[in-house]
């Protein structure tokens, strides 16, 4: 079959997390070896009184030196086939920790599947995040060199197409600067400008298009499609955004939980995606160190005004340090309001624990009625463990309604007090 | 399937079949690292380019601090133990020791963080993951020849000339890199799944300065010279004063072979357990 570029058989991932959490220095290896025996026994002694127990839930007991099956094994893909033909362009959707960053990953061929096969026919591109290498002390140019030479383009290659990649970017004037000096804007446009330059046969994108601006986004996509249908390449998009996949993509794939939940018309998918509430239903992410984090409905506050969540983490290992933090977006995903334990030091400062409870309280939540998300994150120390991104989702109402309100695109989300007095001539 | 409706012109020319499969990465890793080349050129270029740029002291900071060691074990060995210098000036002896291990020694911590440190690139990107500490290699090399132009003139003013000798230095040079790349290779990978190897590099390049014979000579040492070539970096050394001190300096062949042999094994057995960890570091790191 000549037309089909990419084919997916039987493919699977396993993460082992417990383990890979659990000795993340020699330290902790060597006394979780050492303290075996000794905890096999103890625990074969008192079978009833470990299960009880849920946080003592380590490795199941096969014998004293045995790792077991783990009850920590996590499918991120189970058992996905697919085709890609010649020039489709493939949206790929699902929910937080559905499996879709562990597909691109595999196909990108960064991490390598527990089973399956992957047939890849041509030049293969990834790029799942804008600017990979990017160095904040590097002049631009230079920055396009590395950038180039990291997404797989080859010196002349990159020499070829230097002035239309700054064309691209519109950031000729700043070529010499270091891009630590570039708004954020500018570095996202050059670093989109390089990736879009590659010439793949397929090409692989995740996400990236949630920076920058709207209207470098549209240009972005614009570049994609005709990459797409005027060069016959074969591009696999995983976004957030239902909207990018539906303006790009003829075909979409439905992940959920590591299975293909849906394949085809890229219209019909979408629709029962967003019918089925997959999109707004909370992420189980497990992150660094078996972390998971689960945050409560948000609930107003008993006079409307504000705001209250409950946040509450596991780990599979004691956090010695934990600091929790959340950012609410708007509906664009454009964030609004960002606030963590470290900002805002807690009434009660954090003890090192496996699992705790955490609420926050936004007494005054300045923003007008709209759907938002709010992702949450955790950390120990200096050492981010995970974020989930929207992991809860809420309709504000204000206390005090708005009389006429323009579209929020046009004002912003924040909502404040605010007096306007005519004055008299 | 019928006949493609899109022309595939330029298409066909690299329409090579990828299969990917559980532990299938061995099959093209050589050729995917000689295709790789250009990469490791830029990151190498990177480091240094950043390296030199980010400090005013960047190539100070390569002159001060083996100069500061150079008058430290100067003192230590020449003064204070009296270790015999066999006639030549032991500021030389210590500076042509230290040379390679300086070499050694950034090029095995540099390659030692190299994973950790570039883990938003392999996380990301895919490439052979051997190229990054081939990387901090090529870091290394730059600042030894900085240091060797700095030196030149010192060595000089010493009356210490340079004699055809001086032509088989990138041999040992050469041999130093291997050294730093085995044991370089073996410390990456433990270090990205065991991250408190971070603080062990620092304790066993204190203990390396002392055990390999940087600020003594072996030549006078009879009893501790077998034990002594054990460390494959002495031989480097001794290579190294053989290079540039010129006459009165011994190769001493059995201690050479020896370190060639353990270098041998480093960098195999370096090789099998950094390939053989590499598929799990994006995992893990």
């Amino acid at each position: 079959m000549p037309n089909t570029v990419i084919a997916v058989d039987g493919l699977s991932k396993r993460y082992r997390l417990g383990h890979a959490a659990r000795h993340d220095t020699l330290r902790d290896a060597l006394a979780h070896r050492l303290s075996a025996p000794w905890r096999w026994l103890r625990r074969s002694r008192t079978t009833e009184a470990a299960a009880e127990k849920p946080q003592d839930q380590g490795p199941a007991v096969g014998g004293p030196w045995s790792r077991g099956p783990s009850p920590e094994d996590f499918w991120a893909l189970r058992d996905v086939s697919f085709e890609v033909q010649r020039g489709e362009v493939l949206g790929v959707i699902g929910r937080n920790g559905a499996g879709k960053s562990t597909l691109l990953k595999i196909l990108s061929r960064i991490t390598e599947p527990t089973t399956g096969r992957v047939a890849l026919r041509g030049r293969v591109a990834s790029l799942l995040e804008v600017g990979t290498g990017f160095h904040s002390e590097l002049s631009g140019r230079e920055n396009v060199f590395l950038n180039g030479a990291i997404l797989g383009m080859s010196r002349t290659e990159i020499r070829r197409k230097f002035d239309e990649i700054v064309a691209f970017a519109e950031v000729e004037r700043f070529l010499d600067t270091p891009v630590k000096h570039y708004s954020s804007g500018m570095y996202v446009r050059l670093a989109f400008a390089v990736a879009a330059h590659l010439e793949p046969e397929i090409l692989i994108v995740d996400e990236v298009l949630a920076v920058g601006d709207v209207q470098f986004q549209q240009k972005c996509l614009g570049k994609m499609q005709a990459v797409s249908r005027d060069e016959g390449r074969t591009v696999l998009f995983v976004s957030h955004q239902t909207d990018a996949v539906r303006a790009l993509c003829d075909r979409c794939l439905w992940l959920s939980e590591g299975h293909i939940t849906r394949d085809g018309d890229v219209h019909g998918v979408i629709r029962a995606y967003m019918d089925s509430g997959a999109a707004l239903a909370p992420a189980a992410v497990v992150g660094a160190r078996g972390t998971r984090l689960t945050a409560s409905t948000a609930t107003p506050t008993a006079d409307g005004a504000g705001l209250s969540l409950v946040l509450e983490f596991e780990s599979a290992s004691v956090l010695h340090a934990p600091h929790i933090g959340l950012v609410i977006r708007d509906s664009d995903r454009r964030p609004v309001l960002g606030t963590n334990t470290q900002m805002h030091a807690p009434v009660q400062s954090a003890s090192p624990s496996q699992r705790q409870r955490v609420t926050v309280l936004i007494p005054f939540l300045p923003l007008h009625g709209d759907d938002y998300h709010v992702s949450v994150y955790l950390g120990d120390h200096d050492e981010h463990l995970l974020t989930v991104d929207e992991a809860v989702q809420f309709r504000w109402t204000p206390p005090r309604p708005v009389l006429h309100r323009p579209p929020l695109k046009d004002i912003g989300p924040v909502n404040t007090t605010i007096e306007w007095k005519f004055l008299t001539p | 399937m019928t006949d493609p409706t899109i022309p595939s012109t330029s298409l066909a020319v690299e329409s090579e079949t990828l299969v990917i499969e559980a532990g299938r990465a061995d099959r093209h890793y050589w050729r995917d690292l000689w295709r790789y080349r250009e990469l490791l050129g830029f990151l190498a270029w990177r480091d240094i380019k950043v390296r030199y740029k980010q400090t005013v002291l960047g190539v100070a900071w390569a002159v001060i601090q083996p100069a500061v060691q150079t008058a430290l074990l100067t003192f230590v060995f020449g003064k204070l133990a009296k270790m015999p210098d066999g006639g030549v000036p032991y500021p030389m002896l210590v500076l042509a020791g230290l040379l390679p291990w300086q070499l050694f020694s950034s090029a095995f911590s540099g390659a030692g963080n190299s994973l950790v440190g570039n883990s938003h690139l392999i996380s990301k990107i895919y490439f052979p993951r051997l190229i990054v500490p081939l990387s901090a290699l090529a870091v290394a090399l730059v600042d030894l020849f900085v240091l060797l132009v700095i030196s030149l003139p010192v060595t000089l003013a010493f009356g210490v000339f340079p004699t055809w000798r001086l032509l088989l230095l990138p041999v040992f040079i050469l041999f130093a890199l291997i050294i730093a790349l085995g044991a370089g290779l073996w410390i990456t990978a433990l270090t990205v799944k065991y991250r408190d190897f971070r603080f062990i590099t620092p304790f066993l390049l204190q203990i390396g300065l002392f055990a390999t014979p940087v600020g003594y000579r072996t030549d006078f040492l009879p009893n501790w010279r077998e034990l002594l070539s054990l460390n494959p970096l002495t031989g480097v050394v001794n290579g190294f004063r053989w290079c540039l001190l010129g006459t009165g300096m011994d190769l001493y062949a059995s201690g050479l072979i020896m370190s060639v042999l353990i270098t041998a094994i480093l960098l195999g057995t370096g090789l099998w357990y950094f390939r053989g960890t590499e598929r799990q570091f994006a995992d893990v790191i």
